[in-house]
């Protein structure tokens, strides 16, 4: 069949003892959209980072349009035609959209060159239906641009497969349906792309095929038409698995107001607003999502409670006295208790190169009598919060960076619930976990909010904030756009308030 | 082809044998060198150490060498453990070494056991301040303390050559730029055959050892080392940390300069720290900051240097080749820590049938 233009057959590649890749049979066919569906640490990614020429397989075979094919460094890929579109993206800040798609590229000689360039960036963009200005810098970009400019990149040179690797992780719903358009535009004319994704509604709108990664093992390959949402989580996930996200019902009487915002003002290191005024209220035995696009205010609204930012005006009362002002400790004292989980999760929380029990006693050392650390309780405490949450170590002396991502995650929600607090801010608690452990997750915040503690949930995935808050708030560049009911709200209206536009505007002008 | 892949884990055991395997290839490269140069390798080897541990006067040298190298080593490594790239040691002995004579300048005539602690205490605070000052600067103005704490180095270095010109220069040597030597008042007292900065040093190893593995201070630091921003949310008060640690690394710091000064030279002097302010950042690196290693790190390379310094004393070979020697080692052993993350692949570049 010369209509395959990608073929891996038994793949392997081990990283020291763990088996990334174990004989993976994957293909894909011109002028097709094929997604490369897996829970974290399937094998997605290692197996797109071998076609992408950055490992190099233990074992198996590359074809290349039905020729046998060795891709030893990322340049082998690009001269192969073969792009990559990676989830953190590549670029270089200070530099221009066309610097940026340019650079690296050999046969540019030594100028950069000028109106030549120009026109060909334009020409693609065109063809493909993609805008950016070429003359943008980098920095000035939003998320969705800097994609736009990766794509133009690897088109630029020459790709005729691109691999996505999570491109609607960062993107608004109205965002994934523009980069959907112009997906199917490149379809149209001959690319093939392959989507790595763990969404199963985007895998069902936008592919062609789909191929499951399991546990590093390649699964099956369906045609996309063949099969549904339950099929498809069954086979990822290996077991069945029910995908409605609990919202637990509370007595009224354990309702109260515990936390009120009030005209919150904080500014950034740049002297910006990075929260602007905003207001919002949580009582007790309540889930309150926050959506917004990356970066309009999460992290500092978080860190503010927490009493890590300075704020600039406003107020915040926690069950009646304000807590502006006050240290880290002191806030913590009160029943407050804060996990962030960045991007690399170990960022805000834990020290990753040290053990269980450290990470454990990071919040509670402090309480502890005399001037030596008690790691004798805190063996206890952390083998305690290892039972309660089902956290998978060797045991509680492993070092915390060597587990796993959701027992990464179970260690820091673990000890902030451990403490009983009365607030907990949880912002992206299962960014990086699997199905089975995401569920994990949401039941254990359900179960905190049954017994009456406040939560304020940042989270990024909208069906999951649709499925667990009781009410959701958008941010956009630091504003409040609205406060809803999760019940009486839709992805759509959500989508909207977190580009800007306020809750009853409708939609029909930027703001 | 050849390509570097990075590890997952080492074990320990694996990450110390690479260590003394680096050692015994250094060894072999330098014999190789010496060869070169017409010497006798194996003899040149017995030579340096006997010249190290051969004879009671020798061994009594070889851990007078170690002593300031051991305090500095322990001082730069609790720094170190916050990250704060402390390379002032040489600055911090000194202006201890100064703080210490400036006590005994200004009331010579104190009773031995009141001087001696008075000194010590003097030595611990200027040296400690004389750390603060890079702090400060990166705590308050970002600035780096890398560069803050080598520069610093240098101040203090002239600041001695000042006072050992004009104003503690002593008469009585003469034309050469001496300062007052120590009355046997400001002299450590010798316990088999070394002055007791060596019981100092030692008991120093164990009070490191327990600050930085056992006490809450110790997990302060290391936390605020390895990840600022979790040391903020943990309600760590980072500043006082910041300032405690750095007083305390420029302190030991400076309590070497005192040990080196009323202990081995008599006198305080812009030469007398031989430049272990700077081995003692690599014999404090390579021990992993780990107190009990840089105790056996400390002494190796005391033994190094002492058997070096002997080499060029007993015999016609040049001091420059126990010096090439010791480069070499230190080459081989700071290139293993390559090993210990990386490891290097042999690729055939045909396609796999």
């Amino acid at each position: 069949m010369n209509d395959i233009c990608v073929k891996l057959e038994g793949i392997c590649k081990s990283f020291g003892s763990v088996k990334a890749n174990h004989n993976i049979n994957f293909d894909v066919r011109r002028g097709e959209i094929h997604a490369l569906l897996g829970e974290n640490g399937s094998g997605k990614s290692t197996l797109m980072n071998i076609l992408s020429g950055i490992y190099s397989p233990d074992s198996g075979s590359i074809e290349l349009y039905g020729k046998p094919a060795v891709l030893t460094s990322p340049q082998d890929s690009i001269a192969a035609g073969i792009g990559m579109v990676h989830q953190h993206f590549k670029l270089v800040d200070v530099l221009t959209a066309k610097e940026n798609i340019i650079g690296g590229n050999k046969d540019s000689g030594f100028f950069t060159g000028g109106r030549a360039m120009s026109a060909k960036i334009k020409q693609i963009e065109d063809q493909y239906g993609l805008h950016l200005d070429p003359d943008k810098k980098v920095y000035n970009m939003s998320v969705s641009e800097k994609q736009t400019c990766e794509i133009l990149k690897v088109l630029y040179r020459g790709a005729k497969i691109l691999i996505l690797d999570e491109p609607t992780a960062v993107l608004t719903p109205q965002e994934i349906t523009v980069l959907f358009d112009i997906l199917r535009k490149m379809k149209a004319q001959g690319c093939s792309i392959v989507i790595i994704t763990h969404k199963l509604a985007e895998v069902l709108e936008i592919s062609d095929r789909v191929t499951i990664l399991r546990k590093g093992e390649s699964i099956t390959t369906l045609d996309t038409t063949q099969t549904n949402a339950t099929e498809l989580t069954e086979l990822m996930v290996g077991h069945p698995i029910s995908l409605d996200i609990e919202c637990a019902e509370v007595e009224d009487s354990l309702k109260h107001e515990i936390l009120s915002v009030k005209e919150l003002t904080v500014l950034n290191g740049e002297h910006r607003k990075a929260l602007d005024s905003i207001s919002f209220t949580l009582s007790s035995g309540e889930i309150l999502g926050v959506a917004g696009i990356a970066g309009s205010g999460q992290k500092e609204l978080c860190e503010t409670i927490a009493g890590l930012d300075k704020v600039a005006g406003g107020d915040i009362i926690f069950k009646d006295s304000s807590i502006v002002g006050l240290t880290p400790r002191d806030i913590i004292k009160r029943g407050i208790t804060m996990s962030f989980i960045p991007e690399d999760r170990l960022g805000m929380g834990l020290v990753g190169s040290m053990s269980v029990i450290d990470n454990v006693l990071l919040k509670s050392y402090q309480n502890m009598p005399g001037i030596f650390m008690n790691r004798k309780e805190g063996k206890q405490l952390a083998d305690g919060i290892i039972k309660r949450f089902d956290i998978s170590t060797p045991s509680a002396n492993h070092t915390v960076k060597k587990l796993s991502g959701g027992n990464i995650q179970k260690v820091l929600l673990g000890r902030e619930i451990n403490l009983n607090p009365e607030l907990l801010i949880t912002a992206y608690p299962v960014r990086g976990l699997d199905i089975g452990a995401s569920y994990n997750i949401y039941d254990v915040l359900n179960e905190q909010k049954k017994k009456g503690v406040g939560i304020l949930f940042i989270g990024e995935d909208l069906d999951v904030l649709l499925g667990i808050s009781d009410r959701i708030m958008v941010l956009h560049e630091g504003k409040v756009m609205g406060i809803v009911n999760a019940r009486e709200t839709n992805k759509q209206k959500l989508g909207l308030m977190m580009l800007g536009h306020t809750e009853n505007e409708g939609g029909s002008s930027n703001a | 082809m050849l390509k570097i892949q990075k590890k997952q884990g080492v074990s320990q055991e694996f990450d110390a044998l690479l260590r003394i395997l680096s050692v015994v290839v250094a060894l072999i490269a330098a014999g190789i060198v010496m060869a070169f140069l017409g010497y006798n390798p194996i003899e040149l080897y017995q030579k340096m150490i006997k010249g190290a541990l051969g004879t009671d006067f020798n061994r009594a040298a070889t851990v007078r060498k170690c002593i300031p190298l051991l305090t500095m080593s322990l001082g730069v490594s609790i720094a170190f453990k916050m990250k704060f790239w402390n390379i002032g040691a040489e600055g911090q002995f000194y202006m201890g070494a100064f703080g210490a004579t400036l006590v005994w300048m200004l009331c010579p005539d104190l009773p031995i056991y009141v001087m001696l602690p008075l000194m010590a205490l003097a030595a611990i605070v200027s040296g400690g301040l004389f750390a603060l000052i890079p702090a400060i600067l990166k705590h308050k103005l970002g600035t780096s303390e890398t560069l803050v704490t080598l520069m610093l180095n240098y101040i203090a270095i002239k600041w001695i050559t000042y006072l050992s010109l004009g104003p503690w220069k002593d008469p009585g040597e003469g034309g050469q730029a001496k300062i007052y030597a120590f009355t046997e008042n400001a002299r450590l007292p010798e316990v088999f055959g070394v002055h007791i900065g060596w019981i100092v040093a030692l008991i120093l190893v164990v009070a490191v050892y327990i600050l930085m593995r056992f006490s809450k201070f110790g997990f302060e630091i290391a936390v605020l080392g390895e990840n600022p921003d979790t040391a903020r949310y943990a309600g760590m008060n980072v500043t006082k940390t910041l300032i405690i640690a750095v007083l305390l690394s420029g302190g030991i710091c400076g309590l070497a300069g005192m040990l080196q000064a009323t202990g081995s030279e008599g006198r305080l002097g812009d030469n007398i720290s031989a430049g272990l302010g700077f081995t003692a950042i690599i014999t404090a690196w390579l021990a992993k900051l780990s107190a009990p290693m840089i105790l056996v790190s400390s002494f190796l390379f005391a033994v190094l240097l002492q058997g070096g310094s002997s080499l060029g004393a007993l015999t016609n070979i040049p001091a420059s080749v126990a010096e090439t020697i010791q480069g070499i080692i230190l080459f081989f052993v700071l290139a293993s820590e390559f090993f210990t993350n990386y490891k290097i692949v042999f690729k055939r570049k045909e396609a796999k049938k």
